[in-house]
């Protein structure tokens, strides 16, 4: 209960200010500047579908994501808001999952809003749905990822830049490590493809969803949550 | 459960080896309002934030309503209403937005949340300021909006860090009757370095000074205890300097120490402190007659809550020595700051400060 009044009043306070509107719409120009214009894109492929989209989506999420996440505790350890929220009868666990599912809700809307790409290219020519839903589903969980990594930078300061960038540059390198598996060998190049973010998401953005991709994006998930929660209960012995 | 609803026993915090409290036990009964007082870095806040769980005490227990600060912190939470110092709010929300956030968070709901709000609401007088984003606000209504979350769930114990720092004398009187009526049924802890405020509207005086407690009792009983009365006098100047009648006045029989206080362009003020319990005004008119001064006012003072403060946490020695409470003459809260900067002044070889009052 106290999770949701959390994630909701969150999420509301996304819309109060202008960060939520900042975000989607540079994640919406982003895409739809890189989905038509960059070549070998859309039109050069001259088939009707995502393909381009999916590619291009993780490289936007990798700005969008740190940018939710950054003032979600460090704003409020500033401001000394966190003092109130915290002494209300509420656990520590709580604050972390309620703000963090604020920062999903926010991204699922941001996905939400990128459907009409789909919507296009299926007038133009015969989409595969099935593909495109696994796709979606992928960037969600690929976002959650971002986002929980995110959460934990916010848990370490009380600085907004900081939290973004530490995120950012954490980000970058999980998405950006499985394009440098060439430069490794054997074991270690398995190791890196099966750290990087896009080796997972690419299989469901073809339309294949494996379990093991899911156990990857909900570890991915749940262990930056856990440091954001052990960092949040750590003040009290400070 | 006994009518304690406070306690605390040898609390003691330190960051990083520094010790910002050591040892600080008492005990707040049902129904009291405790002022607790002290120069700024003297332990108020840290004190608060452990009664209020936000963070955990090196040593020593603390029980709120019978449940102890760590073992318990979730019924202790449930149990207080918090006011942090500077009145940390979500700026971006409307007041009536950020109560009913407030208690939904205090698991408040439906027509009893609506109950909740409207009570609080009315009580701190925020009727008109609902559709307003909160940071739109006056400070004193802000501070309001601090006292409305914190009184939603009616809880049997408040603890108000600061409540009213930075507002301006008619704020503050309205925060204050506001804290003086709601503590007519709760528990209240407020802490202040407002001493006018603490003999107004608190039973009881903690007062703290360097992480230690120096003082509890009754505002009545420590001004009594204080004993000592003083003597004001303010004589034209005339072009007398300072230390001249500093002097005269020193020579008077049962006087133990002068000091002098900023009082105004033409005059020269002076805070007496007699050696005895003697009534000095006729021996000290007479000094005044003898040496040609002329004298603009003569009165007998008890000791008052001020100086017995200044007394208590300067320690006799000036209290810049340590960085941790070199704020104390400076927190001019209490609009007198002309006695703050003579408490200062070592009293027995004071420099001649003239210069400041040009």
């Amino acid at each position: 209960m106290q999770t949701l009044n959390i994630a909701r009043r969150q999420f509301a306070s996304y819309f109060n200010g202008p960060a939520a509107y900042i975000v989607i719409a540079l994640v919406l120009a982003l895409t739809g500047f890189l989905f038509f214009y960059i070549p070998g894109a859309f039109f050069l492929t001259g088939r009707a579908t995502l393909r381009t989209l999916f590619q291009m989506m993780p490289f936007t999420l990798m700005f969008a994501c740190p940018a939710l996440t950054m003032g979600l505790l460090a704003e409020e350890k500033r401001n000394g808001t966190l003092e109130l929220l915290i002494t209300m009868p509420v656990r520590e666990w709580e604050v972390i999952v309620g703000k963090y599912l604020a920062a999903v809700g926010l991204l699922a809307v941001t996905l939400t809003l990128t459907l009409p790409y789909p919507l296009v290219v299926s007038s133009l020519g015969n989409l595969d749905w099935g593909q495109v839903w696994t796709g979606y589903v992928g960037l969600l969980l690929e976002g959650s990822a971002l986002l929980a990594i995110g959460m934990m930078a916010s848990s370490f300061t009380d600085n907004q830049l900081i939290a973004f960038f530490v995120a950012g540059i954490l980000a970058f390198v999980f998405v950006i490590v499985g394009y440098a598996t060439p430069f490794f060998s054997g074991g270690v190049a398995s190791v890196v493809e099966q750290m990087s973010f896009s080796f997972h998401f690419e299989s469901m953005a073809r339309g294949v969803v494996d379990t093991k991709d899911l156990v990857f994006f909900a570890s991915v998930i749940f262990f930056p949550l856990a440091i954001a929660f052990r960092a949040l209960e750590s003040r009290r012995w400070k | 459960m006994s009518d304690v609803m406070i306690e605390a026993r040898d609390l003691t915090k330190t960051y990083g080896g520094v010790r910002a409290i050591d040892k600080v036990s008492f005990q707040v009964r049902k129904g009291e309002v405790l002022g607790f007082l002290g120069p700024n870095g003297a332990g108020k806040t840290t004190t608060m934030k452990i009664l209020t769980c936000f963070v955990a005490p090196t040593e020593g227990t603390a029980r709120i309503h019978g449940a102890d600060v760590w073992e318990d912190s979730l019924a202790v939470r449930r149990a207080i209403g918090y006011l942090p110092e500077s009145t940390p709010l979500y700026t971006e929300m409307m007041v009536l937005e950020y109560l009913e956030f407030v208690a939904r968070m205090r698991g408040l709901k439906g027509p009893d949340a609506h109950k909740a709000l409207k009570r609080a609401v009315e009580e701190t007088g925020l009727g008109d300021m609902l559709a307003r984003t909160i940071r739109e606000l006056s400070k004193g209504y802000k501070q309001r909006v601090g006292l409305a979350q914190a009184l939603v769930h009616t809880p049997p114990v408040l603890i108000l860090d600061e409540p009213m720092s930075g507002l301006d004398p008619n704020q503050a009187i309205e925060i204050r009757d506001l804290i003086t009526s709601i503590g007519k049924e709760r528990t209240v802890i407020l802490s202040t370095h407002n001493l006018a405020e603490v003999q107004v509207s608190c039973d009881r005086v903690l007062i703290i000074s360097k992480g230690r407690i120096v003082a509890d009792d009754t505002p009545d009983a420590l001004v009594a205890s204080a004993g000592k009365s003083r003597f004001v006098v303010d004589v034209k100047k005339n072009g007398k300097s300072e230390g001249e009648v500093r002097e005269l006045l020193g020579r008077v029989k049962g006087v133990d120490r002068v000091r002098p206080v900023d009082v105004g362009r033409d005059e020269l003020g002076f805070e007496i402190i007699p050696t005895g319990d003697d009534d000095l005004r006729a021996p000290l008119f007479q000094a005044a007659v003898e040496g040609g001064l002329v004298l603009l006012g003569l009165r007998r003072e008890g000791q008052n809550l001020e100086s017995i403060f200044r007394g208590l946490t300067t320690g006799g020695a000036p209290a810049r020595d340590t960085g941790r409470s070199s704020d104390t003459g400076r927190s001019s809260d209490t609009g007198r700051s002309s006695e703050a900067e003579s408490a200062d002044a070592p009293s027995d070889d004071a420099p001649n400060d003239t210069a400041k009052e040009s």
